[in-house]
């Protein structure tokens, strides 16, 4: 077709281009064309240019500056807010991660349990995962209110006395605040029911075959299910901390990364240099350092996945 | 409830069993046991619907209860006049169709894009091509702040700063990879056959797609839609960066300036009963949509995590 085309406004045509085989590889290009041309210009040219400015002096107004390293030693040397970010979002992520798995797979299995009511018990599970982020962040801001919060006033029942957690407003439990949070909106989300998809694709002889061998309750779930999902845990697992340390608009609108630095996320440490100093080159610095870290964690994690994911498809 | 449900067990089993045996049957021990998944269920339900519940409930009472000692559950006198209110004091109404026309637009500019890429990886045969498809799966897990700055800068330099292009047109352009993956997975699944046909009943490859793929694709295709709209309606920091101009905002980014602004009373009292409206009034769309598309949405996000 797309020869016909180009014949046809009299373009002389090398004689592969008329085989069929050629032909068909020029359609798959022209369709993939969309997506190429948004590679170059929308990732692949942004890399490129953010790994320049990153050994550059950039403030938007003049032109960009050649320093070298100056940036990177910047960064391990003298930036005070650097290490402890960075810190912090691996913490928030190896925190919200597990906890989150363990969570959505604890609900996943109750889901499957045959309940009546199931359809409805997910749908609620499910609704925290759908409210956009930022109102999210707007109304566990109230909930979590100090002084006059649902939840401060019944910790302070609880416990009789009047000291509660200040939240949101109190640098030792801010963080515990976003966690609650995130895993909120987490635990009844997608992970949730992949899960659920995955448990109902444990064929049900592996668990006849485990009571015949007298397995228990506890048994069958440490031996059948959870190698079974595996991959559906591995999966949940590298897009969670994927998503976990890039968190930002959850910090930014809840705490602006305070009080006192205590949720100064990373991708906060590098919006701040970027947007609020207009420090571009160095923004890139951070950035860039920040796609080298993540790149390296999720490599180790499929290096590691080979020790413990079962696919029972595969072929050794 | 479970309560009930235990309770029930309980005249069942007993009914036909001698007392000393009660403690011991299998029976009794399984309603037992199903007494406590339903109480479980039951109230792990309440801790998550309780954050939605409070801010209905916050969202209509008269400002000053919010911040009464103790709290109270219910509004005194449920004001209802608090939603139109968000629209008098802040451009709501604005927020809302910027959001709209943003979400449509670069939601129909992705699924067309994803749809016809993920026909190309799905269908032709051509040099490199699980490579590039490879490439696709790893840009979801690129960082944004990796391009964020050059875009910004890029954006600046060609006059879009403060207008919505910078959020619609890079979805024309392949703009998400996992929509990419979802297309091409559904596509794969249909059988090759009723392309073949097609071709040798004089279709090309437009028409094979629009004619044949498409027309099955539909419910896929929703989904795509649907999760699109979705993760564009609640997209925070494309328009945080980009939109400048009140007016332009979306209701993401409208509803954190409405936040900013809301403990800062410029007349008598703190506005947050009609911030907790607002919210609700951003969530309540993507939730009706959810409660529509229900099961095809399932369906999809289950799809995505099939290949693991």
């Amino acid at each position: 077709m797309t020869t016909k085309t180009l014949a046809s406004i009299g373009l002389p045509l090398p004689r592969w281009m008329t085989n069929l085989r050629a032909k068909e590889a020029i359609a798959g290009y022209i369709f993939l064309l969309p997506w190429a041309l948004g590679l170059i210009l929308f990732i692949v040219g942004p890399m490129m240019t953010s790994g320049f400015l990153s050994f550059t002096r950039y403030d938007v107004v003049n032109p960009p500056d050649f320093v070298g390293l100056k940036n990177f030693i910047e960064i391990f040397s003298k930036d005070r807010l650097f290490w402890p970010s960075l810190m912090l979002t691996f913490r928030y992520a190896l925190i919200v991660v597990p906890l989150s798995l363990v969570g959505a797979l604890s609900a996943a299995m109750l889901l499957n349990q045959a309940l009546r009511g199931t359809a409805w018990f997910r749908t609620f599970f499910f609704l925290p995962h759908l409210t956009p982020i930022v109102a999210s962040a707007v109304l566990w801001g109230w909930i979590f209110n100090a002084d006059v919060g649902p939840i401060n006033h019944w910790i302070r029942t609880l416990t009789g006395s009047d000291n509660a957690p200040g939240w949101f407003r109190d640098p030792d439990w801010a963080m515990t605040g976003l966690i609650i949070m995130a895993m909120w909106g987490a635990i009844g989300g997608n992970t949730m029911l992949i899960f659920l998809a995955g448990l109902q694709g444990v064929p049900q002889e592996l668990y006849d075959a485990a009571v015949v061998d007298g397995a228990g309750l506890w048994a069958k779930f440490r031996n059948v299910t959870i190698p079974m999902l595996t991959p559906t845990i591995f999966f949940n697992m590298v897009l969670g901390i994927i998503g976990a340390l890039k968190v930002f608009a959850a910090a930014f609108v809840a705490t602006q990364g305070g009080p006192a630095y205590a949720t100064w996320f990373y991708a906060l440490h590098i919006y701040t240099s970027a947007f609020r100093y207009f420090e571009m080159g160095y923004a890139s610095a951070l950035a860039w350092i920040f796609f080298f870290v993540l790149f390296t964690f999720t490599y180790v994690q499929f290096r590691q996945s080979r020790r413990w994911v079962y696919y029972a498809g595969e072929v050794d | 409830m479970a309560g009930e449900a235990i309770a029930s067990g309980r005249k069942q089993t007993g009914s036909g069993i001698h007392p000393a045996g009660l403690f011991q049957s299998a029976s009794f021990q399984r309603a037992i046991g199903r007494g406590i998944l339903y109480l479980v269920a039951v109230s792990s339900s309440a801790v998550f619907m309780f954050p939605f519940v409070w801010t209905v409930l916050s969202s209509l009472k008269r400002g000053g209860e919010l911040f009464r000692f103790p709290p109270t559950w219910f509004p005194e006198v449920p004001q209802f006049q608090n939603y139109p209110k968000v629209f008098e004091i802040v451009s709501w109404a604005t927020w809302t169709w910027n959001s709209t026309f943003v979400a449509i637009v670069s939601t129909f500019g992705a699924v067309l894009t994803a749809a016809l890429v993920g026909y190309s990886f799905a269908r032709f045969r051509y040099p490199a091509r699980d490579v590039l498809f490879i490439i696709t799966l790893s840009t979801m897990m690129l960082p944004v702040e990796v391009t964020l700055i050059p875009l910004y800068l890029m954006f600046s330099k060609i006059g879009w700063l403060d207008t919505y292009r910078p959020l619609i047109i890079p979805s024309f352009f392949g703009g998400s990879a996992f929509l990419i993956f979802l297309m091409r997975q559904f596509f794969l699944s249909i059988p090759i056959d009723l392309d073949e046909a097609a071709r040798i009943d004089g279709a090309g490859y437009v028409r094979i797609f629009w004619q044949i793929l498409m027309p099955l694709s539909i419910p896929v295709t929703a989904t795509a839609a649907v999760l699109t709209f979705m993760s564009q309606w609640n997209e925070f920091l494309y328009p945080f960066i980009f939109l400048n101009t009140k007016t332009k905002y979306t209701l993401a980014i409208g509803i954190r300036y409405f936040q900013a602004v809301a403990g800062f009373a410029d007349d008598t009292e703190p506005k947050y009963h009609l911030l907790m409206a607002a919210s609700v009034m951003m969530t309540a769309p993507i939730i009706i949509i959810f409660f529509l598309a229900q099961r095809y949405l399932v369906q999809g996000i289950v799809m995505s995590g099939i290949k693991g």
